[in-house]
């Protein structure tokens, strides 16, 4: 390397560390201060908790005076749930499309990909007229049922790019030896969707988790709010206690940034796939 | 696609045939309808009603429209989202997008070290709910914490630190630049996976020719993502205009100061649900969304007519 391709890319590593910084530091800084006491946190913000410093009084208060943990499993259902269902009935919807001929095909897949680029969010008053109607309002699967519209049409356009990768020699080698269709799709063709799905599951999961809209508007009792809708309201409420509202932002970051570090391979790879292109 | 149905399944008796559509897109199709599809167009059907105090509804045809653009209670607060709405939308155009090619373009670099620990790391914020991160810089931004002014004062910056998010006139531009900070990953990963694709032929070939990294980028990899950055821009629009979460988290529903941040999300929000002003009213809330529908149908449109039809595609 010559003098001048050194100074380069010593430049180039110096804006990246200075952007990554800005990106990160606001989350650390919460998250840090977050197991200090009252006064480390107004005196030195910037400093990490030491031995003098270090206080949990923010994380239980928190537990004490909110339902943390039903809104941690009520997020948990419903995000796992609508994952799942969102999946299923899009593998199969995927596969339909792209392995069977029929008259209205390409219109269908057209309906389909509309609530890729509509927000369903827009028809949220019909849709709170409809669940109080069929007595579903403050439940959860209201939100499930929600969600799982709103992440099929993706996950159906993602799917079916890729099933239309599967050599078709192997379907029809299948059907010759006589095996039904349903086990075609269900043994042969799905699990070679793995990779697509991991894929699909992490476009699924943050939308759904990270909501508010949709658990502001259909869920009213603190036994059905989600984390995000919980922490939102528990912060209105303790605005002036630095120590909780520290607290409670960093319990909804730090499961999310959990699942980010432990999936972040497989999500990048999916999106420099071109999976969304 | 024609080519890749088999002809096996094309000799499919009729029967056999609907009965496999019927168990593949039954529950697809009848989920989407019914949770999507349907609610969409009720809403847009309600939006031609108004209901009395019993709750009774009348047929009013466009009638609440005429309200919410020429009614002076309705019209000012109306156009004054739209107007913040816009301009939200400007301050991601004119930032996100420039920040997140740059990104791109240094993540790119032949033989960077580190790339996937600086992708990981910025892309980060984007995962995180926009309710946190609101709550996160309102607090940091906050004078009574003094993080933001102790940092500029740092730099020598001291005397240019007010309350941004306090100031009717600032409060805008400093809320559209917070979600700038969150979503910046998304242009950045897309456009890089975009320059990834691009052949390694082409870029060497330029480099014979003896042009330098940064007149490559310009003249050849830019035009060549193009196509990408307009996909982006399309997706920001669509966000933007149906945006909500970071303003009800931060400046809750009234959107002050003096609905200096009022966005059409929020503003449909009011209308629909009511707050400590007005009492919710569905019929002219179900009016909102239809505007906003439109209004996004419309950014839709201009793209796949104006834009993409002009994209010139290439294949490598």
């Amino acid at each position: 390397m010559t003098a001048e391709q050194r100074a380069r890319s010593f430049s180039v590593h110096l804006v990246l560390i200075a952007y990554s910084l800005l990106a990160v530091g606001p989350i650390l800084l919460v998250v840090m201060n977050s197991f200090k006491v009252r006064s480390a946190i107004f005196g030195s913000p910037l400093a990490p908790p030491d031995a003098a410093t270090f206080s949990l009084v923010g994380y239980e208060k928190v537990f004490r005076s909110s339902h943390i943990l039903t809104y941690y499993s009520n997020s948990l259902i419903v995000t796992l749930v609508s994952m799942a269902l969102v999946l299923l009935f899009g593998a199969m919807a995927a596969w339909a499309l792209t392995e069977y001929r029929f008259r209205g095909s390409t219109a269908l897949a057209l309906f389909l990909s509309i609530g890729i680029m509509v927000p369903i969010r827009l028809g949220s008053v019909a849709i709170l007229n409809m669940m109080r109607s069929a007595g579903l309002n403050d439940t959860l699967t209201a939100l499930i049922l929600v969600y799982v519209a709103q992440g099929l049409p993706m996950s159906i356009f993602i799917l079916s790019e890729f099933i239309q990768q599967i050599p078709r020699d192997l379907r029809d080698a299948a059907r010759c030896d006589g095996v039904p269709e349903t086990r075609i799709f269900f043994e042969v063709v799905a699990p070679l969707l793995r990779p697509a799905i991991a894929t699909v599951a992490v476009f699924t999961i943050v939308p759904i988790w990270n909501d508010l809209w949709f658990p502001l508007i259909l869920t009213s009792s603190d036994s059905t709010h989600t984390v995000t809708l919980g922490v939102q309201q528990f912060l209105g409420q303790y605005i002036t206690d630095w120590n909780s509202v520290l607290a409670a932002l960093s319990m909804a970051i730090l499961p999310v940034v959990i699942i980010y570090v432990l999936l972040s391979r497989q999500l990048i790879a999916g999106l420099t796939s071109g999976a969304v292109k | 696609m024609a080519e890749s149905v088999s002809n096996i399944t094309a000799q499919m008796p009729r029967a056999k045939l609907a009965g496999l559509l019927l168990f593949f897109l039954g529950p697809a199709v009848v989920i989407y309808t019914l949770f999507s599809i349907y609610p969409l167009v009720a809403t847009m059907a309600l939006s031609t009603y108004t209901s009395d105090p019993s709750g009774a509804r009348y047929f009013v045809g466009l009638a609440n429209f005429e309200t919410l653009l020429r009614d002076a209670l309705w019209s000012k607060p109306f156009w004054n989202a739209l107007g913040n709405n816009l301009i939200f939308f400007a301050v991601h155009m004119c930032v996100q997008n420039p920040i997140g090619i740059a990104l791109a373009g240094l993540l790119s670099l032949p033989g960077l070290r580190l790339k996937g620990f600086y992708r990981t790391v910025m892309f980060l914020p984007t995962m995180l709910s926009v309710v946190i991160v609101g709550f996160s810089w309102n607090l940091i931004l906050s004078p009574l914490w003094g993080v933001a002014a102790g940092a500029l004062k740092a730099v020598g910056l001291g005397s240019l630190f007010a309350p941004w998010l306090g100031l009717e006139s600032s409060a805008l531009v400093t809320l559209s630049l917070i979600s700038v900070w969150q979503f910046v990953g998304i242009p950045m990963m897309l456009i890089y996976a975009a320059l990834l694709n691009i052949p390694d032929e082409l870029i060497d070939a330029a480099r014979v020719d003896g042009l330098g990294q940064f007149r490559i980028f310009f003249h050849i990899k830019l035009p060549l993502v193009l196509p990408t950055i307009s996909l982006v821009s399309v997706l920001t629009f669509v966000a933007n205009f149906n945006a909500f979460d970071l303003i009800y988290s931060v400046k809750g529903a009234l959107a002050g100061p003096n609905f200096a941040t009022d966005i059409l999300g929020t503003f449909f929000y009011r209308t629909f649900f009511g707050n400590q002003l007005q009492l919710g009213n569905p019929t002219m809330g179900a009016a909102v969304a239809t505007v906003m529908f439109f209004i996004i149908l419309l950014g839709l449109c201009l793209y796949l007519f104006l834009v993409q039809r002009r994209i010139r595609r290439y294949a490598f």
